[in-house]
């Protein structure tokens, strides 16, 4: 039980720390180690978890519909650095105040968040370097 | 004495000018969602036959002689009466819509037990009354002003885990696919309707709590004066579409 309160508060101070903005990237990793990008490939297709499928569409030719809100995620990780893509994922409103796209990992100046989800960020620091690490393998 | 001549031919000119935006605009006009559905989805919604929502005019219908709404109104003197709701509640002196009104006629006039809102019998009652609008244009109710305008304001913040406004879909994005789904402009001018995702018809409040939800936003409580200060603005936005009552969605 104690253990369980430990790692509990362990995580949660960890997911709290503001990450490093540098320019237009943050550059270290949210977690300090590389993400998984098969695991961020899963993420970035799964429309209750990723949702980038309502905006974006990209290199998968096997998933039906996807959306036009925003540019197309193929080629992102040669037009972008992971620094930048992490910045992209975290807080987009960082580069564009009135950007669309839902910022990742802040819950900052969100407003009427519905209960079930109140307090809680979109991805978690693991799944913000996943999806990283699978945007990276994008170039083309 | 010579200088009114020539402004004269310059406010002409304005005039002129504010003529051809005033057209551009019309061209540019609100579209309703029956525009931008399939051809199959317009000829469902156009063939009364095949129309599930008839189905619950004419249930509409039945319970308007059933329930003694026609002891006091007839059918045709519910013509007309949608295309200018939400109106002024003048006792109340506060917006009501369509359900509500009818509501009030059943609770304070027939002194009977109120219909939950979004049950079969309001929805079809709803419906039977709206169906006697159905090709009007709608014509907002002047005097809602102030309903308007907290109206707008809901319908321009931004909200929700996905930190979305409703404008930031129906204005900016119109016309674009949110993953398989063309996002309509948005209007109330069908409700209420047959909606395929629901297998039901449904309300325009219910219809709305969709959109309040789809970005993880907490829906206003069910009935809140929110939905009807929403309404107020959009039918201000969709000012002259017609009534569809009741319409085909996806
Ligand atoms: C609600 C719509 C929306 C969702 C959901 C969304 N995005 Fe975006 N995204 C945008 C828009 C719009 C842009 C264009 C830049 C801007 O307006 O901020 C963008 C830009 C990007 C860019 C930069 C593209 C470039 O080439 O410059 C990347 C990378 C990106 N998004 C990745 C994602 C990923 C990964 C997800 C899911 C985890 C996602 N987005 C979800 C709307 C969205
Ligand atoms: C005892 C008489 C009475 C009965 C029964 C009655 N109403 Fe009414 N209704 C009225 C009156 C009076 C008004 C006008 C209220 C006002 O303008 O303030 C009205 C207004 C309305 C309006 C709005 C008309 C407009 O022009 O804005 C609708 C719609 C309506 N009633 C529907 C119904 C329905 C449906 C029923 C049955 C459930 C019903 N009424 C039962 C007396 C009645
Ligand atoms: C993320 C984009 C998005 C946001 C934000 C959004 N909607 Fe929608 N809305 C949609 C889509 C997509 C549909 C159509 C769904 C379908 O066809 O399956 C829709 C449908 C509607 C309709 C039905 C139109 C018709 O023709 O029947 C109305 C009305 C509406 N929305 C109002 C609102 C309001 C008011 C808000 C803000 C509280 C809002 N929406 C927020 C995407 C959005």
């Amino acid at each position: 039980m104690r253990a369980f309160l430990l790692g509990a508060l362990l995580l949660g101070g960890a997911a709290a720390a503001q990450p490093m903005v540098a320019g237009d990237a943050i550059p270290g990793s949210l977690t300090g180690a590389p993400g998984d990008a098969a695991r961020g490939r899963a993420i970035v297709l799964d429309r209750q978890r990723g949702l980038c499928l309502l905006c974006h569409a990209g290199p998968f030719p096997e998933e039906r519909f996807q959306g036009d809100l925003a540019p197309s995620l193929a080629g992102a990780g040669a037009r972008l650095s992971e620094g930048q893509l992490r910045l992209r994922m975290v807080d987009g409103r960082r580069l564009n105040p009135d950007t669309i796209m839902p910022a990742y990992f802040s819950t900052e100046g969100l407003r009427h968040v519905g209960r079930a989800w109140q307090d809680r960020r979109l991805l978690t620091a693991e799944e913000i370097e996943d999806v990283v690490a699978f945007l990276a393998t994008l170039r083309d | 004495m010579g200088s009114p001549r020539p402004r004269r031919g310059r406010s002409r000119w304005l005039e002129a000018l504010a003529c051809a935006g005033a057209l551009l605009l019309l061209g540019a006009g609100p579209r309703s969602g029956y525009e931008t559905m399939t051809p199959q989805l317009r000829a469902m919604q156009d063939d009364d036959l095949s129309n599930p929502g008839m189905l619950a005019v004419a249930e509409g219908e039945a319970l308007f002689a059933r329930e003694g709404c026609a002891g006091c109104h007839t059918a045709e003197a519910m013509r007309g009466v949608a295309a200018r709701y939400p109106a002024l509640d003048r006792a109340s002196q506060a917006p009501i819509d369509l359900s509500g009104r009818i509501a009030q006629c059943r609770e304070k006039r027939q002194q009977r037990p109120p219909l939950p809102r979004e049950g079969p019998a309001m929805l079809a009652l709803t419906a039977f009354v709206a169906h006697q609008s159905r090709g009007l244009p709608l014509q907002p109710d002047p005097r809602l002003a102030e309903a308007r305008r907290q109206g707008e304001a809901l319908f321009r913040e931004r909200r929700g885990q996905l930190n979305l406004s409703c404008a930031q879909c129906h204005d900016d994005n119109a016309g674009r696919r949110l993953a398989g789904s063309l996002i309509p402009e948005g209007h109330p001018n069908g409700y209420p309707l047959y909606r395929l995702e629901w297998q039901a018809l449904g309300s325009l409040q219910r219809r709305l709590r969709n959109c309040l939800v789809g970005v993880r936003s907490e829906p206003f409580p069910p009935g809140a004066p929110d939905y009807v200060a929403l309404e107020a603005y959009l039918v201000a936005r969709a000012r002259g579409l017609l009534v569809e009552t009741p319409a085909i969605r996806p």
